[in-house]
């Protein structure tokens, strides 16, 4: 995240309430055009990241850049940002028109230019014919563009966006996902995306920053955070199934944790097998069936196989884990040990948190 | 239409008229009649022992409407509605957004504010007459502290229906702050700061964005207050018994007195009357048109 200037920096900053929850020392550069999702589980403070960033929360300390200007003492109207809630927060007593021109009316934009950017947005997301609608008369979908459009219209080159895809119904969501996605490459937006679902942030992202506790886990491309997790936390968080964890010394490596991606993880004859565990259970998914095993020294055994498979649960079952695709973990503090040479696998060097 | 159908849906229709019953003959002994009996009483002279009642039609209205009393109580009402109505949905409007904003002490500025709506309309204007009452009373304490003549409040004809007045919007005010209150803690947080972050300041969120959302809280105490304005007379009784010369007799004071007083129940009916024809037609006005321009959710 260095090579261009930052457009959004945070410099060590800081909120907390009595002391806990929030966020703790969070620094974080985001190129100009850059699509970040801040993704982590619930109450990990990603929320009131992107508050501090859109001014709707003071940090208790440290920096906040946008554009190059320090922004930390200023409203959220001054940051030139636009935001996306999760509720859409859209007024329910105005029509689609004049939720989407609501901003401009209060900043006095002249009637010309109002109108002119409000053909523009609707035409943009599809809004044709429902210009006159109450929010109430809407599906979740056409709510959900209703607020895009109403970012889209204030022409700020900064959008937030708070889990914005998390009340429509599964399909919807990646009919929209990538709707916004085409939206931010069009308008060469710089977006801050948060949310906790692994897929959205990595499908979507430039690069994402994963959080834990309040604090920054790992900023890295959605490429480096797949291959080369900097902690048991990150390798267990991302991926569907995520990174199988085993206690090195069921693999002769004492004092270490042994991660492996599933599509590594391979049935081995009985011989061969690195590790021999007990099939749990059987998941046909269609394409493919997972293989969920148990074994005393791992979790988050799930092998895939492709097709149907014949297995029954309760049978043992070798798996090989292949040496070169293993990643190391120091059993102690859960931090990665040593990387696998990131060009084996064509993987970019993973980036080092900024700045 | 098959045969089960049809006595299916007799069944419901039964059912339905079951469910209605109660309310129904409870709406019937005790407003409904209770109206037409009224009306019919107002079409008939009053009776004495030498003349029994007799059919006059519309005599007693014509009575009325000669009566100056009755225009000066009627003329004293609308100053009535017209200034503690307006004044004390403001005043609730204003005491609930600050009270509904992060304040020191909030609850205890929720209950204080409550605390008249609690009293009983009695014991209010018992505390209020010691307010007003010249020479000891606390506002002629007040105002001699100052230097002030002392002004007997409730005994002038020009100040007394004031006085009243603002019993009535002390009374009343914490009462419609406790809707307006619930009403703002409806609307979502999401919503001023989607507004912040838009540009809008404070007065642009309030005047845009609350003030529309709180339209049918303020419809429902609007017709509260009216009906209020009419109802509401029992500090009259303690306060000034609608003197001094009628300068703060309400109508429904001016009612009871002519029934309960001066033995005129025929006069007393036709004025019921016309009230009720005054106030159902606001009711009418309010809710088919104040209702139509107004954002439910």
């Amino acid at each position: 995240m260095t090579q261009q200037p930052p457009f959004v920096t945070l410099e060590g900053v800081t909120r907390q309430w009595d002391g806990r929850g929030g966020v703790r020392d969070v620094s974080l550069a985001v190129p100009e055009g850059a699509f970040v999702s801040i993704l982590g589980p619930s109450g990990c403070g990603k929320s009131t990241l992107l508050r501090l960033i859109s001014g709707l929360e003071m940090p208790d300390a440290g920096r906040v850049r946008i554009g190059g200007r320090d922004v930390t003492g200023l409203p959220p109207a001054d940051r030139g940002l636009s935001m996306v809630f999760q509720s859409y927060a859209l007024f329910p007593h105005l029509s689609v028109r004049e939720n989407i021109l609501f901003g401009m009316r209060v900043r006095r934009v002249p009637r010309a230019t109002r109108a002119h950017k409000l053909a523009e947005a609707v035409a943009m997301l599809g809004l044709e014919g429902l210009e006159g609608r109450k929010p109430a008369a809407l599906s979740g979908g056409q709510r959900q563009r209703v607020a895009l459009a109403r970012a889209v219209v204030s022409g700020h080159p900064l959008c937030l966006m708070d889990e914005p895809l998390s009340n429509l119904d599964a399909k919807l969501r990646h009919s929209v996902r990538r709707d916004i996605k085409a939206l931010q490459r069009r308008l060469g937006l710089t977006l801050v995306y948060v949310t906790h679902d692994q897929t959205e942030a990595m499908s979507l992202s430039t690069h994402v920053v994963l959080m834990r506790d309040g604090q920054v886990e790992q900023i890295a491309t959605p490429r480096a955070l797949y291959a080369a997790p900097v902690s048991t936390f990150a390798a267990e968080f991302i991926g569907d199934p995520p990174m199988a964890i085993v206690e090195g010394a069921a693999l002769g490596r004492p004092g270490a944790l042994v991660g492996l991606r599933p599509e590594h993880l391979a049935l081995a004859p009985a011989g061969a097998a690195h590790l021999t565990g007990t099939l749990r259970e059987v998941e046909y998914m269609g394409a493919e069936t997972h293989l969920i095993v148990a074994h005393p020294a791992g979790r988050g055994l799930i092998v895939s196989v492709p097709g149907h498979a014949a297995w029954q649960p309760g049978q043992q079952i070798g798996l090989s884990l292949p040496e070169e695709h293993r990643v190391l973990f120091d059993a102690q503090t859960g931090r990665a040990r040593e990387r696998p040479a990131p060009g084996s696998r064509g993987h970019p060097a993973p980036v080092a948190p900024s700045p | 239409m098959s045969d089960p159908h049809r006595l299916r849906r007799r069944a419901q229709a039964i059912h339905g008229w079951l469910l209605l019953t109660p309310a129904l003959a409870m709406l019937t002994t005790f407003a409904f009649y209770p109206t037409v009996a009224t009306f019919w009483a107002s079409l008939f002279s009053r009776g004495t022992r030498r003349r029994p009642t007799e059919f006059v039609g519309l005599e007693n209205y014509q009575r009325l409407f000669d009566d100056p009393t009755f225009w000066l109580v009627a003329k004293n009402n609308l100053l009535y509605a017209g200034v503690t109505i307006p004044v004390s949905i403001l005043l609730a409007l204003a005491m609930a957004l600050w009270a509904n904003a992060k304040i020191p002490a909030r609850s205890f500025v929720r209950t204080a504010y409550f605390t008249p709506t609690v009293l009983p309309m009695i014991a209010a204007a018992n505390l209020w007459l010691f307010f007003y009452t010249p020479g000891f009373g606390v506002l002629d304490q007040i105002g001699a502290l100052f230097g002030a003549a002392s002004v007997n409040w409730l005994g002038q004809p020009e100040t007394a229906l004031w006085a009243v007045c603002v019993v009535t919007i002390w009374k009343e005010a914490g009462f419609f702050m406790i809707f307006y209150l619930a009403a703002l803690q409806t609307i979502p947080p999401d919503l001023r700061e989607a507004a912040q972050i838009e540009g809008a300041s404070r007065l642009a969120y309030t005047r845009r964005i609350v003030l529309p959302l709180l339209m049918p809280t303020t419809l429902f105490i609007l017709v509260n207050a009216m009906i209020n304005s009419v109802k509401l007379i029992d500090h009259l009784f303690i306060l000034t018994k609608g003197g001094p010369s009628d300068a703060s007799k309400l109508i429904l004071y001016y009612i009871w007195e002519n029934a309960f007083a001066f033995f005129d129940a025929p006069a007393a009916a036709a004025m019921t009357v016309l009230m009720l024809a005054v106030l159902g037609a606001l009711a009418a006005f309010q809710f088919f048109v104040i209702d139509r321009r107004t954002h439910y959710r």
